[in-house]
Formats: structure tokens, sequence, C-alpha cells
């Protein structure tokens, strides 16, 4: 079975991605599935009730778009079809923060260890790292910064409302 | 100035270290050229025509001494001794190896400074007016909202891979001196009619490829919203901006296809979403920032000096050099210094390692251990007092570093060119040292007055031709360098764009080419008028066709 970075622990990915499914019939009859978001808009109604379905956004895709959906999926997978296009970033904080989605967000696609970190914090808590690449590697990247400036999805509050008067050292 | 706290530390170590990192994944084969480029261009690092260039960020273009003289160490430790300060307030350094950019970084880091996010499609160095805290005309001090964007933008985990490069300038004053209109967003404090503080916000204005002055899109944020409102207008160009095609990717582009109505419509409706949230900055926080810029302790002197008056009177060069690159200042018997990196023969911006080092002891001498780099590549002194001017002047002298051209014709704005840069379609430093070198007469020079000439080796504008009262563009035709020229460009809060005059110019005929310019200006200015109005006044047909008539 794959693997894949979840809630910052190695573990196996039972979700299958189906990139190419286009019509119902495309969809395995048993299994956790991600289909594509236009397959999703057409059959919301068969899908939800098999369960098990997550759905998966391209980087041009509006995260409006599931806005009635969110209490209902249980994943959302988001693609970077290069890891340098950054639209995915947005749409995971507009996710959490404006939809309140609670589900698992999953990154997919161009996915590596040197983007966790801001991906993580943009609301982001599953990486389906490239296959090419070592998972026990890139899980160090969720490490590279112990803290940020910014109101993130991970970390509501700022710095500047945390932050110690005149800190030599933290408070806490 | 803002000293690190923990915080401020431990970010900038723990960028080091992962950088440190990076680099040695690269050396060893486990990261594609591809996936490093955006690593280590958000540290700063290019590869450049013949070496790895390293641009360090000098946030809002402040200074201390000690910084400085690291600057310098760096230049003569990793460098060829010496640095470029940039049209962005940056300084680069054109020939370090990569395998010592981490050390340089970790070096940087013991003075609080760094090279995050100088390169790259990110938010980049914050820009600022160079006379904060001491000009006259200023309606609130813009160094606290720039160290609050410096962090806001420092590694903000949503806009790293923006469609391109996203520059913001901020200035506090009635007079613009940071180029606010030509900035991917201008934010300019404002006072409303109940006296409150906030900022007028514009997008969309740049140089480049397309130069388009920005649209203010609110007239009045107030300040507690200020960090919101980038993150809306961040998120709309993050998420709308085009990447399809490189030349196109800029938020001007989107502002333009969009229209700045609809644009603006678009950020107001996510402000609206997000305003009153948890990035409201609260006003104790605006005001532990203020406090790292309070004034420093100047003495109680009565008005202007007299030793310095009469030094004006008597002594020709002094007072040459005192009228063009000394400004006055707020407070009383102090006044405002600017260093020329711009003397015939050296590159503009370019300062030695050793011409650092002394600066950095007469900044300790003369200036309170503090001095600010400006987007036009000089160096300032913003709290000298009256009566010291005389004996800083003469040091100046000594190290190169006092050519009364401040504002004036040789006061060149200028890109490293080819001779560096492996962007550019042409060299840019020979031209300016070429038409320094034709207005090497001080008196014809002065007559002249205030006009700025910029050159750029290429159309990505870092010597921000556009805005040039004479502008000067690069350009390749068949392999060989020519030069177009345009004028009537204007910075500051009447900043306006260049026309071109007609067809390119070999490089050898440009000191001509200003001189013909110049003369058509000289015989139909009238009293007090600036070469930039005159253009304004009688257009731009017969500096054309004095030009032209010469030329062919």
């Amino acid at each position: 079975m794959p693997r894949l970075i979840k809630d910052g622990a190695i573990v196996d990915d039972r979700w299958t991605l189906l990139r190419e499914a286009a019509v119902l019939g495309d969809v395995p009859a048993v299994g956790a599935v991600i289909v594509p978001l236009a397959l999703w808009r057409m059959e919301w109604g068969a899908l939800l009730a098999r369960g098990d379905v997550g759905v998966w956004l391209e980087p041009e895709d509006d995260p409006d778009a599931l806005a009635a959906d969110i209490g209902a999926l249980p994943l959302i997978a988001i693609d970077f079809p290069k890891f340098s296009d950054g639209r995915g970033y947005s749409t995971a904080r507009l996710l959490r923060e404006k939809h309140k989605f609670i589900g698992e967000l999953r990154a997919i696609g161009d996915v590596l260890r040197d983007q966790l970190y801001y991906m993580r914090q943009c609301g982001f808590n599953a990486f389906a790292v490239r296959s090419d690449r070592n998972l026990e590697d890139a899980l160090k990247g969720l490490g590279d910064f112990s803290d940020t400036y910014q109101a993130t999805a991970a970390r509501p509050v700022p710095l500047f409302r945390r932050r110690a008067p005149s800190a030599a050292e933290p408070a806490g | 100035m803002y000293r690190y706290d923990f915080y401020d530390h431990r970010f900038v170590a723990e960028r080091v270290a992962q950088f440190r990192d990076q680099t040695r994944r690269f050396l060893a084969g486990e990261l594609t050229e591809d996936e490093f480029r955006p690593l280590r261009l958000q540290n700063g690092l290019y590869i450049q025509k013949y070496a790895p260039m390293l641009r360090v960020a000098i946030p809002y273009g402040l200074l201390s001494s000690a910084q400085l003289r690291k600057l310098a160490h760096i230049g003569r430790k990793y460098d060829r001794g010496y640095g470029h300060f940039t049209t962005r307030q940056n300084i680069q350094f054109n020939w370090p190896r990569l395998e010592d950019v981490p050390d340089i970084l970790a070096e940087l880091a013991t003075v609080e400074m760094h090279a995050i996010q100088t390169s790259g499609n990110c938010v980049r160095n914050i820009t600022a007016d160079h006379f904060a805290g001491v000009a006259g005309d200023e309606i609130v001090d813009p160094r606290p909202y720039c160290e609050l964007f410096r962090q806001w933008s420092t590694f903000h985990p949503e806009f790293a891979y923006l469609p391109r490069k996203f520059k913001i300038a901020v200035c506090g004053s009635a007079i613009d001196r940071a180029a606010t209109l030509v900035h991917d967003i201008g934010v300019q404090a404002v006072r409303n009619g109940a006296g409150e503080i906030g900022f007028r916000v514009l997008v969309g204005g740049g140089q480049g490829r397309t130069p388009i002055i920005g649209h203010v899109i609110r007239e009045f944020l107030p300040r507690a919203e200020v960090l919101n409102y980038l993150d809306a207008i961040l998120r709309v160009y993050n998420r709308f901006g085009r990447r399809d095609n490189l030349f196109k990717a800029r938020i001007k582009i989107l502002v333009k296809e969009m229209t700045p109505a609809i644009f603006a419509r678009h950020v107001e409706a996510e402000w609206e979403r997000i305003k009153d949230g948890p990035a409201t900055v609260p006003d104790e926080e605006i005001a532990r920032l203020a406090s790292s810029f309070v004034s420093p302790p100047y003495e109680r002197l009565s008005g202007d000096d007299a030793g310095f008056r009469a030094a004006m009177a008597d002594n020709r060069a002094f007072a040459n050099w005192a009228k063009r690159n000394v400004f006055p200042h707020k407070v009383p018997g102090y006044a405002v210094v600017t260093l020329s990196l711009k003397k015939t023969g050296v590159p503009p911006g370019d300062a030695a390692s050793d011409q650092m080092d002394t600066v950095a002891d007469l900044a300790d001498e003369y200036s309170f251990g503090e001095l600010r780099v400006s987007h036009e590549q000089n160096l300032i002194f913003t709290d000298v007092r009256q009566s010291t001017l005389l004996a800083l002047w003469g040091e100046l002298k000594a190290l190169g570093f006092a050519t009364p051209n401040i504002g004036l014709l040789t006061d060149i704005i200028c890109c490293p060119g080819g001779d560096f840069c492996s962007l550019a379609n042409a060299k840019s430093i020979p031209i300016a040292e070429a038409i320094q070198r034709r207005f090497d007469d001080l008196d014809y020079l002065h007559d002249i007055g205030e006009l700025e000439l910029n050159i750029s080796g290429c159309m990505n504008a870092c010597g921000h031709h556009h805005v040039g009262n004479i502008g000067v563009l690069g350009v390749d035709k068949n392999g060989a360098e020519w030069y177009q020229v345009s004028i009537g460009g204007d910075q500051g809060e009447h900043a306006s764009l260049g026309k071109v005059i007609g067809p390119s110019f070999a490089a050898g005929e440009m000191p001509d080419v200003v001189s013909r310019l110049i003369d058509v200006y000289i015989e139909r200015r009238h009293e007090d008028e600036r070469f930039v109005d005159t253009v304004r006044r009688i257009g731009i047909e017969p500096f054309k066709e004095r030009v032209y008539a010469a030329a062919h």
C-alpha cells in the first residue's frame, strides 16, 4: 500500500486518487476514492451515498464550489502540477478559514520536502509526497521553522499577539 | 533602529540552517536545478554571467555602522573587496562562491541581517523614504510600518510562490521619495478628517516591460487593518494573476485586464471577510515597533550654525556640495547629508570594503552610528550637526563620496547591466561613465539643475529608466547593443512615464544625444524651470528634431 505523511507521521494511504475519472463508471465499486471536482459536481448525490469519497481540486478550481458539501466530505485534495504554482496555498486557506473544513486536506502532485512547512501553515495536514522521493527525508521539512510571524490556518494567532514584551526569551 | 528579539533571531537562524541543508542537498545531487532555483532565489542567490550574485536585504534602507562593517567584511572575505548598492535599497555581491553562501548568511545573522526574499516570486524587501524620521514634511514616520510589513512578508506561507515578484513601497510624507506610484503596492500614509492615521493604497504600478502608474484602490485604510488588506490583495493576485506567460504575470497586468475597479471589488470582498480578524494590528504592536525608531539624543541647538553659514559664504566648493548634497533637517542645527556614490569612473552604487569601513566610522562620529541607502543608490547620514559639516565634507572628499551632484545629471541611477547581469541586453555602466565625463564641468552641471538620468540594461528596468527625466534603455538589435532614449519621466507624487523620442542609438552616440537634449532645454527653459517641466510644457518634438537632425 502506498504511504504518505499525515498529521506529522508516515502512514498507509488507503485512498485511491482518480485523476482521470469522468463518469461514474470510471469509479471502482469498492474502496475509498478521490474524484475530480467535475465528476463530483455532476454525480455528487450518488458519490455521497457510497461514502468514502473525497474530491481533488486543480489550481484554478474555486473552493467555493464545495461550500455546500464541506461538512460531508472526509477529504479534499489540492493538486500541485508544479511545485512552483502557489495557487493551492490560497485554496487551502480558504477551505480551512472561510469554509471551516475540518477533514483531511491533502497536497497531491509535485509535493516536495522544501514546501511542506508552508503547506502545513496554510492548512494541509496530509502530504502525498512525490513517489520518487524519500518520505522520511520529506518529513523533516515540516520542522524547518518553529514559528510564523503571520496569522495562518495552522496558527491563527499571529506572533505579534503572542510575543512577550521585549522578549529576550519567549514567555512560558 | 529595530533590534531583533528572541523570535527574530530564531527565524533567521532557522533560515540559515534550512538553506545550508538545501545547498548541501543540491550539491549532492538530491535537488535538481529546477527544484533548487526558487529556494536559492528566495535567499537572494542568482547564478550570474561569471559567478553567483548574492543580494542582501537592507530593510527599508536602514543600516547601523556595525552592519556596514559586516558588509565590508563580507565583500573582502567572500567577494573582490566591494559591494553594489541597488535601486531597491539592497546590496549585491557579485563574486561569492555558492558553497560559501550559507556561511555568508550565518555571518549576516550575527548583525541581524539576511538575504531572505531578495529575489524570487515572493514579497521582496520593503522600500521606503530614505529621509524617514527626519523630513519636515512627514505625516508619520513610515519605519514602524515598514518593520511591521517586513515581519508580515517574511516567510509568509501563502505567498512564497506567487505568479511573479512583488514589490511594496511605503511613504510617510507629502513628497513621495519612495516611488510608491511605480510599485506593485504603494502605501502612502494619510490622515483622515478625524486626524487618524491611515493609508492610501495603490496597486498595479510598475516599471519593467509594461510600465504603468499605480491605481488608488482605497483612499483611507485604518492602520489597524493594513495587514488584513495586504493579505486580501495578495490573495486575489495569487489566485488570479496570470501564470501562463512570464511577461504578463505581474499584478499590474491582472489589474489592467480586470480593470482597477473590478480588482478593487475582489479585494474589498476578501477584506470584508477577514477584517477585524486575528491579523488586525493592535495599537500596542504599533507602539512596540515605534519604540525602535525614537529620535537619537539631539543636542538643543538654537538654529542655523554660524560657522556653517560662514563656511558657505567663504568656501565655494563646500557651498556647492552643501547646496546639492545637504538636505534640511526637522531639528534646528542638524542636517541630512547624502554621500554620492556617483563619482565619474566608478560604477554607480559601488563601494569598496575599505570605503564602507570608513563610512561606518564616520557614521559613528557624525551621525549616531546609523545610515541609509537610497533607491538612487547613494548613502545618507540623517543626523549631522551643521557645525560638523565642514569637517565631514573634508573626510568625504578624501573618500571620493563628496561629488556635489545629488539630483543632478551625473547622479545617474544605473543597473549593473551587461557587464554583470545575465538578463541584460546591453551594458549600462560604460554609458553612465561616458555621460558623466561629458558633463564634468561643475558649473555647467549646476546650471542645468535638477535632472534625473536613469539607465537600464534591459526592459526589466532595474535602472528605473521609465521614470528618469531622461531614460536610457539598452536594447539588442541583431546581437549589437543599442540604446533607446525617452524623456519626460518623473518619480515622486507627480510620477509620469517617459516618452521614447525615436529610433535607438549606438553607445558612442549617447553623450552627444544627451548634450543635444540639454541644449534644447537650455535654450527653451523658463527661469527656474526644471528639465522635466520644460519637456512637459513644450512636448518632446523640439528635442526629437534636434537629436535626429544632427544624428541622421
